[in-house]
């Protein structure tokens, strides 16, 4: 096959995407607007402080569950992971007085070894990672509470260097929105610019092919848990930050919730076709949704109900476009192609 | 799941079809998993005994069923929709939602019986909204399930608030109904829950293993294709599991509303692991296609019996998540260690 024939279809649908990313960034701005014409505090900077803030967790894991489904896997431990780093590092603070930065290494190392773990078995074993991390997902859970013992973590245990990264600013950004944004902007990069991380998508597309092609799909698919783990640990340490308390219930069903963004963001939950951006933007999307019912004086009680609206029809939607990219495919090419 | 487990058991007598030597290890390995979950459930019965004086006891039967008979009643339709390769997330936010329409009708003077049927038909219209969604539109289950659990809940959110009926000044739920959560049926120690399950069971395990139909899931499971093209209507059977799953969430969380004399938006919140814990540990396949109802209701007696022998003995809950983890995880190394060693030893030999 020569190059150009090969390139059309695939700077085709890179453009599609790019329009996906460019859809989810309008819808936000649109919500944006209309909250803000209904209730004018919704521009204020504390406000958008709230917004970019309350999203930061949930889009910084979404950014290692991205690099997970792209490859055709799950993980759903993030959330016991995030609880368990968040408890040991708030732990440490108050029990062994240990440096803020220490602090970090360990919650970033507790998430990697649990990456570790979760990317061993799955890899090694050749057994469904959803089953794995469901595993994983009570075992961490568990190991917290035995940790946590029904203590609770407040904030006179935590310094206040600490707890100013959760609501410093810096030109009016978020300290948290920056990091995550510095994780996307690189994560993003990686994911486009390197072959490590093109292999993923190849592993998600067509696992036999990617095979034959001589991808080590195992270690691989081993890295992306280790990365999904990585921030799992980092997002347990910047929740503490957030939060300045935590007991066993931190983390808490974020798992589905990351999911959720990440779909809403256009990853393909089978894998191959996806960015760490658009999950972050979805991840976003989620978030102002629930600020803007709140800032619309909605009930408080539609949130859920609209955010599974809106899952719903990002999911419809992502079929609808995979079909008119099928279609438009086939008519140009005049051959059968899967997408 | 595969090796061992890829082996794995069709109970049903129409296997003709098939050679002998492949029926037969077929048989074998269905067997040794199954028979794998009684002893681990003969171990914990024991363990149990040995450990709490309480726990042979008629009111610790009792009580297990209480626990674990709305999660295992979820189980059943779950593992017809496992076996199909598909997965249903929004079980427990169903469960929550018709609570929630039952609340609300009775809360606004409804008698009980007109509320249960609506509460049952906003079950159906739930299923078929999955169903639309996972078999007439073809969209992925799993994203579709968590779409629908944030949905439900939402909606059993909108219809109570912060309420809890019965609310101050309400009519109790009738009392001759909540007594499912404290009495067992008279003359035995069982619980309503229990033989409610146990019947269910008995239906499922019928339809799976004995019937066309049940040969036809197992088929839609192992090879969609090579099924639809052998004329099996894929779609439809797809689509009516889930009207079958929302109606039996639903009548789920009327049990539960009665057994607790209360209901709130939030009942069984998170639960869906717990149920797709109980289906996968019970040997059905994540990828669909294997699995028995026989080894999902042991799966059920294992939690349930773990989970009281733990709860008397004061461990703490904490514990209880490690271990419901480990035996997933047990779950499927064991099957697939031996081939991952066998792997291993090639590499090295090749090397």
């Amino acid at each position: 096959m020569s190059t150009d024939t090969a390139a059309r279809p695939v700077r085709r649908f890179e453009s599609l995407l790019r329009a996906r990313e460019l859809g989810i960034a309008i819808v936000i701005v649109l919500v944006v607007a209309i909250t803000a014409v209904r209730n004018s505090n919704f521009l204020d900077a504390q406000s958008v402080q709230q917004l970019l803030s309350g999203a930061a967790l949930i889009a910084l894991l979404s950014v290692g569950e991205t690099m997970v489904i792209i490859t055709r896997n799950v993980d759903l431990s993030v959330g016991s992971t995030v609880g368990l780093s968040a408890y040991v590092f708030g732990d440490l603070f108050k029990y062994q007085h240990i440096s803020v930065v220490a602090g970090f290494a360990v919650g970033i190392v507790l998430g990697a070894v649990v990456g570790a773990v979760n990317g061993l078995v799955t890899t090694v074993l050749r057994v469904p990672s959803l089953v794995v991390t469901l595993a994983m997902l009570y075992v961490i859970r568990g190991v917290d509470g035995m940790i946590v013992n029904g203590h609770t973590i407040d904030p006179t245990a935590i310094p206040h260097a600490f707890t100013e990264v959760g609501y410093r600013t810096l030109f009016g950004v978020p300290w948290l929105a920056i990091i995550v944004i510095v994780v996307v902007a690189v994560a993003g990069y990686a994911m486009r610019s390197f072959r490590a991380s093109r292999d993923l998508y190849a592993i998600g597309s067509n696992p036999e092919a990617a095979a034959l092609a001589g991808i080590p799909a195992g270690r691989r698919v081993f890295t992306a848990f280790v990365i999904s783990g990585t921030l799992a640990g980092l997002a347990g340490a910047l929740f503490l930050a957030l939060h300045a308390q935590v007991d066993n219930s931190g983390g808490i069903g974020y798992e589905l919730a990351v999911v959720a963004a990440v779909v809403v963001g256009g990853v393909a939950i089978f894998g191959g076709s996806g960015t760490v951006v658009g999950a972050a933007l979805g991840a976003l999307l989620l978030n102002t949704i629930n600020q803007a019912l709140v800032a619309s004086k909605v009930s408080s009680f539609w949130n859920m109900a609209v955010a599974g609206g809106l899952l719903l029809a990002a999911i419809a939607f992502d079929r609808w476009l995979s079909l008119r990219v099928a279609r438009g495919l086939k008519s140009a090419r005049g051959v059968h192609r899967d997408v | 799941m595969t090796s061992d487990m890829a082996t794995r058991a069709r109970h049903s007598p129409g296997d003709e079809g098939t050679d002998t030597a492949g029926r037969r290890a077929r048989w074998r390995s269905a067997a040794r998993w199954e028979v794998g979950l009684v002893v681990v459930l003969i171990g914990v019965l024991v363990f149990g005994a040995g450990e709490s004086s309480t726990f042979v006891d008629p009111t610790t039967f009792f009580y297990l069923g209480i626990n674990i008979g709305y999660i295992a009643i979820m189980a059943l339709p779950m593992t017809l929709i496992v076996m199909t390769g598909e997965i249903d997330l929004s079980v427990a936010s169903m469960l929550g939602l018709s609570g929630s329409v039952l609340g609300v009708l009775w809360h606004h003077g409804w008698s009980f019986v007109p509320a249960v049927v609506v509460a049952l038909l906003v079950g159906a219209l739930g299923g078929a909204l999955n169903g639309i969604l996972v078999a007439k539109a073809g969209l992925p289950s799993i994203a579709v399930t968590i779409g629908t659990l944030t949905l439900f809940r939402g909606l059993a959110e909108i219809l109570l608030g912060s309420l809890t009926v019965p609310a101050a000044g309400d009519r109790q739920f009738p009392a001759a109904l909540t007594n499912i959560g404290v009495a067992p049926i008279p003359g035995t120690q069982l619980s309503y829950t229990t033989v409610i399950f146990l019947v269910l069971a008995v239906v499922c395990g019928v339809v799976l293993h004995a019937t066309p139909l049940g040969r036809a899931m197992h088929a839609v499971g192992l090879q969609p294709e090579a099924a639809q093209f052998s004329g099996i209507r894929v779609r439809r059977i797809k689509f009516w599991l889930y009207v079958v799953s929302g109606v039996v969430c639903a009548f789920a969380g009327m049990l539960l509303t009665l057994q607790n004399s209360s209901v709130s938006y939030s009942a069984g919140t998170g639960l869906e692991l717990n149920v797709v814990a109980i289906v996968l540990f019970g040997g059905v396949s994540i990828f669909g296609g294997r699995g028995t109802v026989v080894g999902v209701v042991l799966s059920v007696a294992i939690f349930g019996a773990l989970q009281m022998a733990l709860t008397q003995l004061n461990v703490q809950p904490e514990i209880q998540n490690i271990i419901t983890g480990a035996l997933l995880l047990i779950s499927v190394v064991v099957p697939n260690g031996g081939e991952a060693i066998g792997r291993l030893r090639e590499r090295i030999k090749r090397k």
